[in-house]
């Protein structure tokens, strides 16, 4: 089944693995005794065990091979992958989302408060993983300072909440606005540029917000952040706190499906074909009497409106916020969401989301190695499905044939 | 005689100290075919780019004369994208799709300067956005129809043959409903059969009222489709006329055509 030299390559790697962790796993010194333990059976079980799981790849890779083999000898059709098929048929399609809707709507009813807690905070990631995919995903534009727009929103509600006593549901399409407009604000300097460029000048401009709130103590009160922010309101009632997060928990639902409906139009509309013609050739698309200036606008302005609008409720949420919180780290979480569930599909990016900010969450029961597990599943994630968890579908279109005449 | 649909006086382009092209004049008349040859390298797509809007040319002027009387329009420093609503558009030497969207979406994207549904419309799908895209729809899948896609309108046009690519790519620009076409090098690469069939595409489109203006290289599919020929060498217009007067240039047949015709 395996060569010799297939089982030298997966000595090899089991060897390094060996090497890789051998100061987090076998090195552990205990500053008070003064004694350095030498955990050596750690390094055994990291051998042994990536010794197998390389050899489980390599029959993985060796079983796709054939099957790829078999494709091409028997010419067959190709087959739609069950995923695809399952969201692409309406039949299909709704009674699924009818009922991952319907289990989102009990889940607080079943799992305890802090469950329902950790699920807003995958909610928001969607919705923020949402809003990117537009930017990155549709049009193409590789924005690492999103965050910025988060940063905008929260603070917009919490310095309008502070100065001026705005309620949530005000402050929320405040909010929205204000990240649109800075979203327009970072999109006319880089009109010009593309790719690599355009993510330098992303990232600088989402540490100028960050170090602005940081540093700005009149305006923002600096690194200490605001504190109470109050909470969504209930029609002026009071809520304790767990009926405070079943609200929001109820809000981010609402929010999330809102976001799917308009997102889902926009990607099949006019403006979201144009947004894709940039991303795939912007001569091109020039050419073809698109304006690029308004067209790359509209895609960080809508991006932006998402952020803001997340950045409203994040404020709600935790009612405390201080620049810590949006730091580079958090772009490249929403960045990872949007790639590791898969460029421009809405799908993709919901499950993305889930994985990303779920797992963490519920690795904790490794304790120490929660993030060297977390780290695995991304690589791993990479490795096999680099198109991302879903790639995005294009809608297909049915004609009777001949319907239209032959011509003119 | 009317005006001409493209009128260009005088064009030049320095790329720094290098001048691309000198002082190129130019004509296209409704309802013709013109073909514009030369070596490689001659400014043959620099010309295109030029007019186009892609390059902001160093002297001269471009002038669209629309075919419905309406005043001339000056293209000298327009965007691309205005000069394509103008009703001049063009297609790629290099093919240029959108290579992740369906063969039908790339006809719709060419409508899009038609058509002016935005975010409200789209979100809300409101009645007059409904009907434009029903409209978008139907008119690109004629287009298809016309240039013989139809059957694969929902394949993601990466998977489209070379010569399906060169033809949808004329789609494309027809979309954009242009009363003149540029087509730079619509035959490179072709087999004999696919260009046969390119010509009689070409000649299709020149019958339903299109000017067209061609780079190419094939000098069959020139000397069959064109009324009147350019030829340019080193960024310099070295002949006009009609095929047989070029053909039988001294000039032309000192810098390009020597070997074919003594062949």
């Amino acid at each position: 089944m395996f060569s010799l030299e297939q089982l030298k390559k997966s000595l090899l790697v089991s060897l390094w693995f060996a090497f890789l962790t051998f100061p987090l796993l076998v090195i552990k010194v205990d500053p008070i005794e003064r004694t350095v333990q030498w955990r050596w059976e750690n390094m055994a079980l990291v051998a042994v065990g990536s010794f197998l799981i390389s050899l489980l790849v390599r029959l993985f890779f060796i079983h796709q091979e054939r099957r790829r083999e078999r494709k091409t000898v028997e010419n067959l059709v190709e087959r739609m992958p069950l995923m695809q098929l399952v969201l692409s048929e309406p039949r299909y399609l709704y009674p699924l989302s009818g009922a991952v809707l319907l289990c989102s709507l009990i889940f607080p009813f079943l799992f305890s408060t802090y469950q329902t807690n950790i699920m807003i905070t995958a909610l928001m990631y969607v919705m923020l993983g949402l809003g990117l995919n537009i930017v990155v995903g549709l049009a193409g534009l590789l924005d690492l300072g999103y965050v910025a727009f988060y940063a905008v929103g929260a603070y917009s509600y919490a310095l309008l909440n502070y100065h001026f006593d705005l309620g949530f549901w005000m402050a929320l399409p405040i909010g929205a606005l204000l990240a649109a407009l800075f979203g327009v604000l970072l999109g006319f300097p880089v009109l010009r540029l593309r790719g690599d460029y355009l993510a330098i000048v992303t990232l600088g401009f989402g540490e100028i917000i960050r170090l602005i709130l940081e540093n700005w103590n009149d305006f923002s009160q600096g690194p200490s952040g605001i504190s109470n922010i109050p909470r969504p309101g209930f029609f002026g009632i009071e809520l304790s706190l767990e009926g405070a997060i079943l609200y929001l928990y109820y809000i981010m639902i609402a929010m999330v499906v809102f976001t799917i409906f308009v997102v889902n139009r926009l990607q099949d509309s006019r403006i979201g074909r144009a947004w894709i013609a940039l991303r795939e050739d912007e001569i091109a698309c020039q050419a073809m009497g698109i304006d690029k200036r308004k067209t790359k606008l509209t895609a960080f302005a809508l991006g932006a409106t998402w952020a803001g609008m997340v950045g409203v409720i994040f404020a709600a949420k935790t009612t405390f916020i201080n620049p810590a919180s949006f730091t580079f780290l958090e772009s490249a979480i929403i960045l990872c969401i949007v790639v590791l569930g898969g460029m421009g599909s809405i799908f993709g990016v919901i499950v993305g989301a889930l994985i990303l900010i779920l797992l963490p969450e519920y690795l904790r029961a490794l304790s120490d190695y929660r993030m060297l597990a977390f780290g695995a599943v991304l690589v791993t994630m990479m490795i096999f499905r680099p198109q991302g968890v879903m790639a995005n579908i294009r809608r297909s279109y049915q004609f009777k044939s001949n319907s239209e005449g032959d011509g003119r | 005689m009317s005006k001409p649909v493209l009128q260009v006086d005088g064009l030049s382009m320095d790329f720094g100290g290098i001048r691309a092209m000198c002082e190129l004049d130019l004509e296209v008349h409704q309802g013709q075919i013109v073909a514009l040859i030369g070596p490689n390298g001659a400014g043959k797509t620099t010309f295109f780019n030029c007019v186009t809007g892609i390059y902001n040319p160093t002297e001269g002027n471009v002038f669209l004369n629309p075919p419905d009387g309406s005043k001339a329009i000056r293209l000298n420093g327009l965007k691309p994208n205005l000069v394509t609503e103008k009703g001049m558009a063009r297609t790629f030497q290099n093919i240029r799709l959108f290579q992740k969207m369906t063969v039908l979406e790339n006809v719709m994207i060419g409508r899009h300067c038609r058509t002016s549904s935005y975010i409200f419309g789209a979100v809300f799908k409101t009645g007059a956005t409904r009907r434009e895209e029903r409209e978008t729809v139907e008119k690109s899948y004629r287009i298809l129809q016309k240039v013989g896609l139809e059957s694969a309108v929902n394949e993601l046009a990466e998977n489209l043959p070379y010569g399906a690519q060169r033809r949808l790519e004329i789609a494309r620009a027809l979309a954009t409903e242009p009363f003149l076409l540029l087509l730079d090098e619509p035959a490179a690469g072709m087999n004999p059969q696919e260009t046969q069939e390119l010509d009689d595409l070409i000649k299709r489109i020149r019958d339903e009222g299109h000017s067209i203006l061609l780079i190419e290289h094939d000098m069959k599919l020139v000397m069959s489709l064109s009324d009147k020929i350019y030829v340019v060498d080193y960024g310099r217009k070295i002949a006009e006329g009609t095929p047989q007067a070029v053909s039988s240039d001294p000039a032309v047949i000192k810098a390009y055509l020597g070997e074919d015709i003594d062949a």
